[in-house]
């Protein structure tokens, strides 16, 4: 695509951004990052019964290069902080993630020193979901919203502003 | 023969006070004495299994039962100020776990630690598998386990700097952070 398609937001930009979310909202491969019971949860939501499959979510990566979501299931101590983050920053964009569970909005009951009190204080999280453990409906409907957050993004277009706001940094 | 008269009998001179409490035996020895009073009640009782080492912090029973006598002592005689008889009470004590695995006999033996002699001889020669809990109790409490082959932490990463089952260690931490540089490591 060259620079005249995406100056503005004309037929081209949004036809193709539609195609790009298509394809990035059909196919959120998670990365299952269970540390505690939620963990279990999460597996229950992958498994046959409730299938995460049937939303995109096709094959489980087991390397955070080969992934979009980043689940995270559980407590994520403070120990456990910087590993965290560097499997965050493995992997390749686009890349969102949901936090599952109250341990891993907040910290849950875990008030204490050894407890990472919510994982939004180390990495951008897109969807939280409460609950002690949720339930795989949980799991299943923050996907879904999750996919509805994809369609309505514009990659292009914020592609299109980083690129003209490096051009007037220049001038 | 029960236990409790084994034990005391195996322990001679060495035991410093013998509880029952609904058929749990706990005993207490001195610190110095752990290695030889361990391998007695090992080869001579048939203790053969450790089950657990761990601490206890008794800051806040101590500062609670001095403040007790404190206020009885003001109400019997106001004029005399209460003093403090003899040294406090050491604040630690290290608790092992010994189980029989031929008779199925189980016992607590407890030494005290004060607070500024933290060291206390590691069993790691008698049952190998004081080495993870020691770690632990090291970790948790500070304990120096002299003679441990790897007395490192346990639980808490290796940067961190405080013990924190102390009871003076507040209970949301001190603020620490654990932080790693991949590019050295």
């Amino acid at each position: 695509m060259n620079f005249q398609a995406i100056q503005g937001e004309g037929w081209l930009l949004t036809k193709a951004e539609q195609l790009i979310n298509w394809g990035r909202s059909r196919s959120p491969w998670p990365f299952p990052y269970g540390t505690a019971c939620c963990g279990i949860e999460l597996m229950c939501a992958l498994a046959s019964g409730y299938d995460m499959a049937r939303f995109g979510a096709e094959r489980v990566a087991f390397t955070p290069r080969q992934c979009d979501v980043l689940i995270e299931a559980g407590t994520i101590t403070k120990k456990m902080v910087p590993v965290l983050k560097r499997i965050y920053a493995q992997m390749a964009e686009p890349k969102w993630v949901i936090a599952v569970g109250a341990c891993a909005c907040t910290g849950g009951v875990f008030r204490t020193y050894s407890t990472q009190q919510g994982i939004g204080s180390v990495i951008p999280v897109d969807i939280y979901i409460p609950g002690c453990p949720p339930r795989p409906e949980g799991i299943l409907y923050a996907l879904l919203k999750l996919i509805d957050k994809i369609e309505a993004d514009h990659p292009l277009y914020k592609k299109r502003q980083q690129v003209v706001e490096a051009l007037e940094a220049t001038k | 023969m029960s236990l409790k008269d084994r034990v005391t009998e195996c322990l001679g001179t060495d035991l410093i006070e013998l509880s029952e409490f609904r058929g749990d035996v706990c005993v207490e020895i001195p610190k110095d004495r752990v290695v030889e009073v361990m391998t007695k009640l090992k080869q001579e009782e048939g203790f053969d299994f450790l089950s657990d080492v761990f601490g206890v912090d008794n800051l806040d029973l101590y500062a609670a039962k001095a403040k007790k006598a404190k206020k009885k002592k003001k109400g019997e005689e106001e004029e005399e100020e209460p003093k403090k008889q003899g040294p406090p009470p050491p604040r630690f004590e290290v608790i092992y776990l010994l189980l029989s695995l031929s008779t199925n006999e189980r016992l607590q033996v407890r030494v005290r630690v004060p607070e500024d002699d933290m060291d206390v001889p590691s069993v790691t020669g008698i049952w190998r598998s004081a080495t993870w809990p020691e770690r632990e109790a090291f970790d948790m409490y500070g304990f120096k386990f002299k003679g441990h082959p790897n007395l490192r932490r346990l639980l808490m990463w290796d940067e961190f700097e405080d013990h924190p089952l102390r009871k003076d260690y507040p209970l949301e931490g001190k603020g620490e952070e654990r932080h790693l540089n991949y590019d050295t490591v």
